[in-house]
């Protein structure tokens, strides 16, 4: 093993276990980002702001109530996938037969909405929990326990998930909307309930992911600009609505930026993802798995 | 109206303008209206490819360029704004035919260029703060205060020169906005966002019509970046560049009415005067109250009231034209992907 690891840069492997790990939570967002486009297709640009509504519901319900943290997560999912829900009832629904780009900006506009509610009713403070997990130390390697459940947890969601839309007869509805969403309504399939309830499962893993990421970072107003652009990228390279392609562009995006990382500051690492896109787009416009026409 | 009639008014409208500043001094306002002028302008160089449905999220990016390059000259190299801005100018404009030549090139439209478009201002932002020993990084950067000629530094500590400048840039806006109005592209545009494939079938050569809006657009956002910069004396990557800013241009577009010339003209004075009016009404308390607002109209405008505040009044004050522009109402509309 010793001599294994001596062929690496130890620093280098650790920069690339981190970029997996960043990965499964990067991944978790796309998932449900991913599910609402291939699905309703619209695309939730407010997505990261409802994870940071999630982030606030959190250190409200462990710091200020003094809740548990595993009877607080449920909770906070619950919770969030009820605002997908309203989100979709309120915002969305009217605006289906709209153009696209009208309902981009429509959710464009709920961000604004989510972004100042939290400034206004919460302040623009940095707010943490409190709870610092250890450090998993394996050789000359560091990893935070924070990262290692954030990885772990969101297999578990994803997988959860995976077996819903295959096993259940909503996922098998839900899976067959996004194929074709004229012809369900004639088979009997309520699509109206339909996409009520994938706004509320998109809304759920946005929770889930809420619940991950206050583990890492400080909550703030404008935290879900920190990681909402970059979720809309990973979806887009994967190809919008296109599961396995998001899961793999995650994976692609966080390497980037933790190796990026290594090497200069954390800016260039967005920014070589950012441009990593660009190029990406040109070269496969459809996504990473699209096949070529 | 007849044209005639138009004319005049229009010429009295503007000579009303012009005059103001030497009839009304009071500082406070004349600051507000030369902010709602520079805005005006940068929506106004948005909604031009706006209203043809390409909606970028990129223009952040371009104001950043403006604002941030003029700067960066003048205190790293001493050279003048007025070498700056043009610089400015043409670095904005070849970041977007970069960006922009492939993504017409290889027909990436819909919520794919809207993407791609927030990439490009992420990167800005995330370019300018990670060049922060240069540019301060997200603390902010000012250009260093002219010891010698004035005029050469393009700083001035009178609002009335100001007001005169930001007035005439904001006109050029406009007047480009109907030539492009009045000319052959608006229609090779229209018919572009109705159905690209289309298009080209009928002649019109859709990666050149779209580069040619892109960059006039880019261009002049990036000039309102520095003019915007040269007033305030005082830019951060937060005001000048990055989503947040793009996203404050397309609602205004909104809200105005991205169809019609004043427009965007009409959503920067109805976003700046609630955002002071809040701002003087709840003094600290409203950090965020105006963006709220912003956002509830944002989403109340697109489901009730898509063509904005002006457009909307203007079909209601000329029904027999409605006909003419019903294509308007789904003129934001654009070629889905694999459609």
């Amino acid at each position: 093993m010793q001599a294994f690891l001596d062929i690496f840069d130890i620093y280098l492997l650790e920069a690339v276990i981190n970029g997996i790990l960043l990965g499964g939570v990067l991944a978790l967002l796309a998932l449900g980002l991913n599910l609402i486009f291939g699905v309703i297709d619209v695309t939730w640009i407010c997505y990261a702001e409802l994870v940071m509504i999630g982030m606030y519901a959190m250190y409200f319900l462990v710091q200020y109530y003094g809740i548990s943290y595993f009877i607080a997560a449920p909770l906070t999912i619950l919770l969030v996938a009820i605002l997908g829900a309203l989100l979709h009832y309120l915002v969305i629904a009217p605006l289906l037969a709209a153009p696209p780009v009208n309902q981009l900006l429509a959710t464009g506009g709920v961000l604004f909405v989510l972004q100042s509610f939290a400034t206004v009713a919460f302040g623009i403070d940095f707010r943490n929990l409190g709870i610092r997990l250890p450090v998993l130390a394996l050789g000359d390697m560091n990893f935070s326990y924070a990262r290692l459940l954030s990885f772990l947890a969101a297999l578990v969601g994803m997988v959860a998930v995976y077996l819903f839309m295959t096993r259940t007869f909503t996922g098998t509805a839900i899976r067959a909307i996004s194929q074709d969403r004229q012809i369900m309504a004639l088979m009997g399939v309520d699509t109206k309930r339909i996409y009520l309830i994938t706004s509320a499962i998109g809304g759920g893993l946005a929770g889930l992911a809420a619940c991950l990421l206050v583990l890492q970072y400080d909550v703030h107003p404008f935290v879900g600009l920190s990681f909402g652009p970059i979720t809309f990228l990973i979806c887009v390279l994967g190809g919008l609505g296109n599961f396995i392609g998001g899961f793999i562009a995650a994976f692609v995006f966080a390497e980037i930026i933790s190796l990026g990382g290594l090497f200069s500051d954390l800016e260039w690492g967005y920014v070589l993802a950012f441009a990593f896109f660009i190029v990406m787009m040109f070269i496969r416009p459809a996504g990473l798995l699209a096949r070529r026409r | 109206m007849t044209g005639r009639g138009r004319v005049v008014a229009s010429g009295a409208g503007l000579a009303a303008l012009v005059a103001l500043p030497f009839v009304y001094r009071d500082p406070y306002h004349l600051h507000i209206l030369v902010l709602i002028l520079i805005w005006s302008f940068a929506y106004t160089s948005w909604s031009m490819m706006g209203r043809f449905g390409l909606v970028s999220l990129g223009h952040g990016g371009f104001m950043g360029i403006g604002a941030y390059v003029t700067a960066l000259m003048w205190n790293h190299l001493g050279l003048s704004p007025w070498v700056g801005i043009p610089v400015s100018m043409v670095a904005a404009g070849a970041l977007a035919l970069i960006v922009g030549y492939p993504c017409f090139r290889f027909r990436i439209t819909g919520h794919y260029f809207v993407l791609v478009t927030l990439a490009l201002s992420g990167i800005v932002l995330q370019v300018i703060t990670a060049t922060r020993d240069y540019t301060g990084g997200s603390l902010g950067y000012t250009p260093n205060r002219a010891s010698g000629n004035k005029l050469l530094a393009l700083q001035f500590d009178d609002k009335t020169t100001w007001y005169l400048i930001a007035l005439g840039v904001w006109l050029v806006g406009i007047v480009v906005w109907h030539l492009i109005d009045r000319g052959m592209s608006r229609y090779a545009l229209e018919a572009i966002s109705e159905d690209e494939d289309a298009a080209a079938a009928a002649g019109v050569n859709v990666t050149a019509e779209k580069l040619k809006i892109t960059l006039i657009s880019a261009v002049m956002t990036a000039l309102a970046g520095a003019i915007y910069c040269q007033y305030q004396m005082f830019i951060t990557p937060d005001t000048v560049s990055g989503i947040a800013v793009s996203l404050q241009m397309v609602f205004a577009a909104i809200v105005g009415g991205l169809f019609v010339s004043l427009g965007p003209t009409v959503g920067a004075v109805i976003t700046i005067l609630l955002a002071e009016t809040l701002r003087i009404g709840f003094g600290t308390n409203a950090v965020g109250w105006d963006n709220l607002v912003y956002g509830v109209l944002l989403v109340l405008f697109i489901i009730f009231l898509p063509k904005g505040i002006l457009g909307s009044l203007l079909d209601r004050l000329k029904p027999q034209r409605k006909v003419s522009r019903a294509h308007e109402q789904k003129a934001v509309q654009i070629a889905r992907p694999g459609a």
